[in-house]
């Protein structure tokens, strides 16, 4: 009786949790209305999660895509079909890799900083601050973080995307076991490429950009207990993200497919 | 004074029309006036913890009140049901007699409010002169060069004149409790609330910082809560003053009244406050 009692406590906790954030992004996206007074903060979070995050973002995908290009190459080379190579690496990165690795890497780097930092507001009573200037903690600080989230977000996808693509046909061009000219390859994935797949990738971005903003803004609000508290904060709201992240896409792609 | 650059202080206020060039405010944002508090039998329980207990309290227009008392005896969680950061279990305050949760859309509250917290709360990402001129450029009260003229004043207010440039992170710690009253008195508030305002300072700084309250005092017309466990600077300061203990109000009085009360609970803390600890009567 009593592991049921836990196991229903648990899942009352996370239903009320995955409620409050939903309550959250509604109220959130209430306020993108008033945009246009916050364009500030929204500029200054769309240069802190664009600006800090292009480099690592572009080094990760650069690999990925020479890992994907080297492990794929070399097994289609053994059948002879490694001219499909260009494909299965733009098909890989755009619809699956550069979204998620993308934004895992902006989860980490981003989602963590913004619970830490609206955590800290929270514990340092600057929230109830807001709120006693008549001002909403949910239009000052999560809006501007879910406009910037939902704008960067597929910007640094696309240059990920890029950069992936690049790093596989110089593999692919290289590497003498697989040895498919990069204009071939850059030709088999400019016709597996359409529209509707780049869209696909770009609408994922958007999707994961919204749960890591909101993730880090919810975990934030909801900091109590001081420095450690902040530091929980931090770690719960990565391992959120990631997790919400993988749930999202799988669903997604299910969706789209 | 002309405002700088017109795109690029838009840019840095926001859009709204209320940041157009103008030197006019809001109907609504009158001059400070001290409103009347009731609190009545309020009570407030954390879980098992019942911190608040039958609360019941008048304070006066204009009046500055302290709640003194050791600490986690409920006097913060009190100030926060006054500006609706907590709600109680059961009880009500009115101010100029209306109940402060039952607002009507059709008739607003016609009284502001505005607190000074323990940590002072700025934001770090913000100027002081951000800091302080926030409300009135989020809310758009005023237009922009009028903003800057109340920055300035308000500044002066507290004796920070001429420091609106700078960072909260060079302030010291007095220095930040006057800006968050200056923040506070931008909204030309009819009731301010100070929670803990001498804590972390030494005894200079919580001198001038008396001499300020005690300059507003004379200048704004506000009631004014201060919740303090620093007996000297509530006495210096307050028209009267309560005690609370273990969630409950156990002597209310003038300075000099709370000084000759028998209250043993009263007696108790002036002693520890101003000749010692308990252990050294014996």
């Amino acid at each position: 009786m009593r592991v049921f009692n836990i196991i229903g406590g648990k899942l009352l906790n996370v239903a009320q949790g995955l409620g409050e954030m939903l309550a959250l992004l509604c109220e959130t996206v209430y306020y993108f209305k008033e945009a246009p007074r916050n364009l500030t903060s929204i500029f200054r979070q769309m240069s802190v999660i664009g600006i800090g995050t292009l480099p690592i973002a572009m080094l990760v995908a650069l690999f990925v895509g020479m890992v994907l290009s080297v492990q794929t190459g070399s097994e289609l080379a053994l059948y002879g079909t490694q001219e499909a190579i260009g494909a299965i690496v733009g098909m890989s990165m755009v619809k699956e890799l550069g979204p998620v690795m993308t934004s895992l890497l902006v989860a980490g780097r981003i989602g963590s900083a913004m619970a830490a930092e609206v955590g800290a507001m929270q514990v340092y009573e600057e929230i109830d601050a807001l709120k006693t200037l008549e001002i909403s903690p949910v239009r000052y600080l999560a809006m501007p973080r879910l406009i910037a989230c939902l704008l960067v977000v597929p910007a640094l996808v696309v240059f990920s995307i890029i950069v992936g693509v690049i790093g596989g046909g110089v593999v692919a061009d290289i590497n003498p076991r697989i040895d498919v000219p990069f204009t071939v390859y850059y030709d088999n994935m400019i016709r597996a490429l359409g529209y509707k797949e780049i869209l696909q990738g770009l609408l994922k971005a958007m999707v994961f950009g919204g749960i890591i903003a909101n993730v880090g803004c919810y975990i934030g609000f909801k900091t109590s207990g001081g420095a450690r508290g902040i530091g929980e904060s931090t770690t719960r709201s990565v391992v959120l993200s990631f997790l919400l992240i993988m749930v999202a896409n799988y669903l997604l792609t299910r969706i789209m497919l | 004074m002309k405002p700088r650059g017109n795109f690029w202080s838009k840019l840095a206020h926001g859009f709204a029309p209320s940041i157009m060039e103008g030197d006019s405010c809001q109907i609504g944002y009158t001059e400070s006036r001290g409103v009347s508090i009731q609190i009545e039998n309020l009570n407030k329980s954390f879980g098992g913890n019942h911190v608040l207990r039958d609360v019941s309290l008048n304070i006066e227009p204009g009046e500055t009140f302290s709640i003194i008392g050791p600490s986690g005896t409920g006097k913060s969680v009190l100030l926060k049901h006054i500006v609706k950061l907590e709600k109680a279990d059961s009880g009500r305050i009115l101010i100029n007699g209306q109940d402060i949760n039952e607002e009507q859309q059709d008739e607003p509250h016609d009284f502001r409010y505005s607190m000074v917290f323990q940590s002072s709360a700025l934001f770090n990402s913000l100027t002081i002169g951000e800091n302080v001129g926030l409300w009135l450029r989020e809310k758009q009260i005023c237009g922009e060069i009028r903003i800057r003229r109340i920055i300035r004043e308000k500044l002066r207010l507290v004796g920070l004149d001429n420091k609106e440039d700078m960072r909260t992170e060079e302030l010291s710690g007095g220095m930040k409790k006057r800006v968050a009253i200056a923040r506070s008195l931008a909204m030309n508030p009819d009731l301010i609330l100070y929670d803990e305002p001498t804590a972390e300072l030494d005894p200079v700084t919580s001198d001038e910082l008396a001499r300020v309250i005690m300059e507003l005092k004379r200048e704004v017309n506000l009631t004014t809560i201060i919740v303090s466990h620093d007996l000297n600077f509530a006495l210096y300061l307050s028209d009267r003053v309560a005690m609370m203990h273990d969630g409950q109000l156990v002597a209310i009085g003038t300075p000099e009244e709370i000084k000759q009360s028998q209250n043993p609970l009263v007696r108790k803390f002036i002693y520890t406050t101003t000749k010692g600890i308990q252990g050294e009567r014996e």
